[in-house]
């Protein structure tokens, strides 16, 4: 009985969680664009509802009903499969990521977590890069060059950004000696002054690069660039399945937010009067505006710059950190 | 009964994906299948409680298999099917499936003896990473750090090899801006 009790738990958090993050990922569109015209001085959306708010159900409508258009020489089968990938795993990697401190409700503890193994964090990382396996495969079966062009960024960029985020990981990890995301939160429980972005500064740099190319936001969005190869890997997508690729990649920048948040930011501790769970909103919401803020502020680089920075900046930056960290702990 | 219930379907899906890894004409095929069934591989790991090794599972082959398809997309066109010389069916079969036989039975005879023992048993309380770090470190040690130094010269003649032409940019920028500045 207590197994199925256990699995009837974590199926329904599972669906909450799907369901929330995917409405969240939807939202996060919306605000992109409202983000994005205030600050080009710009109105964005208005017309659909009050300050445009329908928007957002205008273009779920627009995706769901448009035609779902397969190129005659795509290999048909990869090539519906690519946007399933990309989202999934985008959604499995949440499985282990812990958003709220535990809370009772009906005398019944809850843990905000689906699953709590006790190496969450490469779990997440791990999964969370298969998720780049999506615009590979969708830019290797459309039988089109810009798609293709796009599935070798994809792979590039893949390769590079793995071991920085890696490597620069590696340094909190060794001052906390766990992999679990909630010891890692723990240890920094009791103000700001322990929040780890103090102890490992250059890690948390790294570490939030990473994450935008992890993403594919700009200014790392190499793979599916406009002025360069038309959409990349997703020129010849229509409908839903384009929209499964951006509800991954709005899911994913949602996982690297709680990460940093949760990895650097303190996590779910609450801070004075304000409950934790109210601090963890507000550090995703932070990161959500700044990737939107760097979205509008940089320009692009290109796939070479991209490489160069990772393998001649970055992974030597990240191995000097470790080398310092693992000095200062003996 | 969970368990049963998820190795079952594990297994089914490894075996179909490895099925069609060897099947399979297209190479796209070949390599989505190879990434699927390695990650389902990991479930095994899970059910396990071996989370560790499922993880790394995950992270090796999803990146290991990720430069498979950099080759692929750079040698083949993965839109057609390669064409295979195969001289006799018979003999492909027949070898496969002995080896497959020979594989199954190294493995099944020493369960049948029942001389199965742990000879390092899992520690109590102890996490996963711990568990492989203390035997890494003690009995593991010395082929532990050889491998290390062969991965450190496996890397040092990959630069050498590659660094012939390390000091050009791959972009002509700085040509084009001078000549750009000369009018040309």
């Amino acid at each position: 009985m207590f197994e199925t009790a256990v699995i009837v738990e974590t199926v329904v958090k599972a669906v909450i969680v799907v369901a929330v993050v995917a409405a969240m990922a939807g939202f996060a569109t919306f605000i992109e664009r409202k983000v994005l015209a205030f600050m080009q001085r710009r109105l964005g959306p208005m017309h659909v509802g009050p300050y445009g708010l329908l928007q957002l159900a205008a273009d779920g409508i627009k995706l769901f009903t448009k035609e779902d258009i397969i190129p005659q020489n795509a290999i048909k089968p990869i090539f519906m499969i690519a946007p399933v990938v990309a989202a999934t795993s985008a959604f499995v990697a949440m499985a282990a990521v812990p958003y709220f401190p535990e809370f009772t409700l009906f005398g019944y503890t809850i843990h905000p977590i689906i699953s709590d193994i006790n190496v969450a964090l490469l779990y997440v990382m791990g999964v969370a890069s298969v998720g780049i396996y999506g615009p590979l495969l969708a830019g290797m079966s459309s039988a089109n060059k810009w798609s293709l062009l796009g599935a070798a960024r994809a792979v590039v960029q893949m390769l590079s950004f793995e071991v920085v985020s890696g490597l620069s990981i590696l340094a909190p990890i060794m001052l906390i000696g766990s992999l679990s995301l909630i010891d890692i939160n723990d240890y920094q429980s009791g103000g700001i002054s322990n929040w780890l972005i103090w102890k490992q500064p250059l890690a948390f740099v790294l570490f939030a690069i990473a994450g935008f190319m992890e993403t594919n936001r700009a200014p790392f969005d190499t793979v599916e660039f406009e002025a360069e190869v038309v959409a990349g890997y997703a020129t010849e997508y229509s409908g839903m399945r384009w929209g499964l690729f951006f509800i991954g990649e709005y899911a994913n920048m949602i996982t690297i937010s709680v990460l940093v948040s949760i990895i650097f930011m303190g996590g779910y501790a609450p801070l004075g009067f304000i409950p934790g769970a109210v601090m963890m909103l507000l550090k995703v919401s932070f990161w959500i505006f700044l990737f939107l803020w760097v979205r509008a502020a940089w320009p692009h680089v290109r796939p070479d710059q991209l490489m160069w920075v990772c393998w001649k900046v970055m992974m030597p930056l990240a191995v000097v950190n470790i080398l310092i960290t693992g000095f200062v702990l003996i | 009964m969970y368990e049963t219930v998820a190795f079952y379907i594990f297994s089914i899906l490894t075996l179909g994906m490895f099925g069609i890894v060897v099947m399979s004409k297209n190479a796209l095929y070949a390599m989505s299948a190879l990434a699927g069934g390695m990650i389902f591989i990991s479930g095994f790991f899970f059910i396990l409680d071996a989370e560790f090794l499922g993880v790394v599972q995950i992270v090796v082959y999803s990146g290991a298999i990720m430069a498979l398809y950099a080759f692929g997309m750079m040698f083949f066109d993965t839109t057609r099917d390669v064409s295979e010389k195969m001289r006799s069916k018979k003999i492909a079969y027949t070898l496969s499936i002995l080896s497959a036989i020979l594989i199954v039975a190294i493995l099944c005879i020493p369960l049948v003896s029942e001389s199965i023992e742990a000879s390092y048993p899992a520690i109590e309380n102890v996490g996963n990473i711990q568990m492989v770090g203390l035997i890494l470190f003690t009995k593991y040690l010395v082929p532990f750090e050889l491998a290390a130094i062969m991965l450190l010269v496996a890397m040092i003649s990959g630069i050498v090899l590659a660094s012939k032409k390390m000091d050009e940019h791959l972009a002509i920028e700085e040509d084009e801006c001078e000549m750009l500045k000369e009018g040309k």
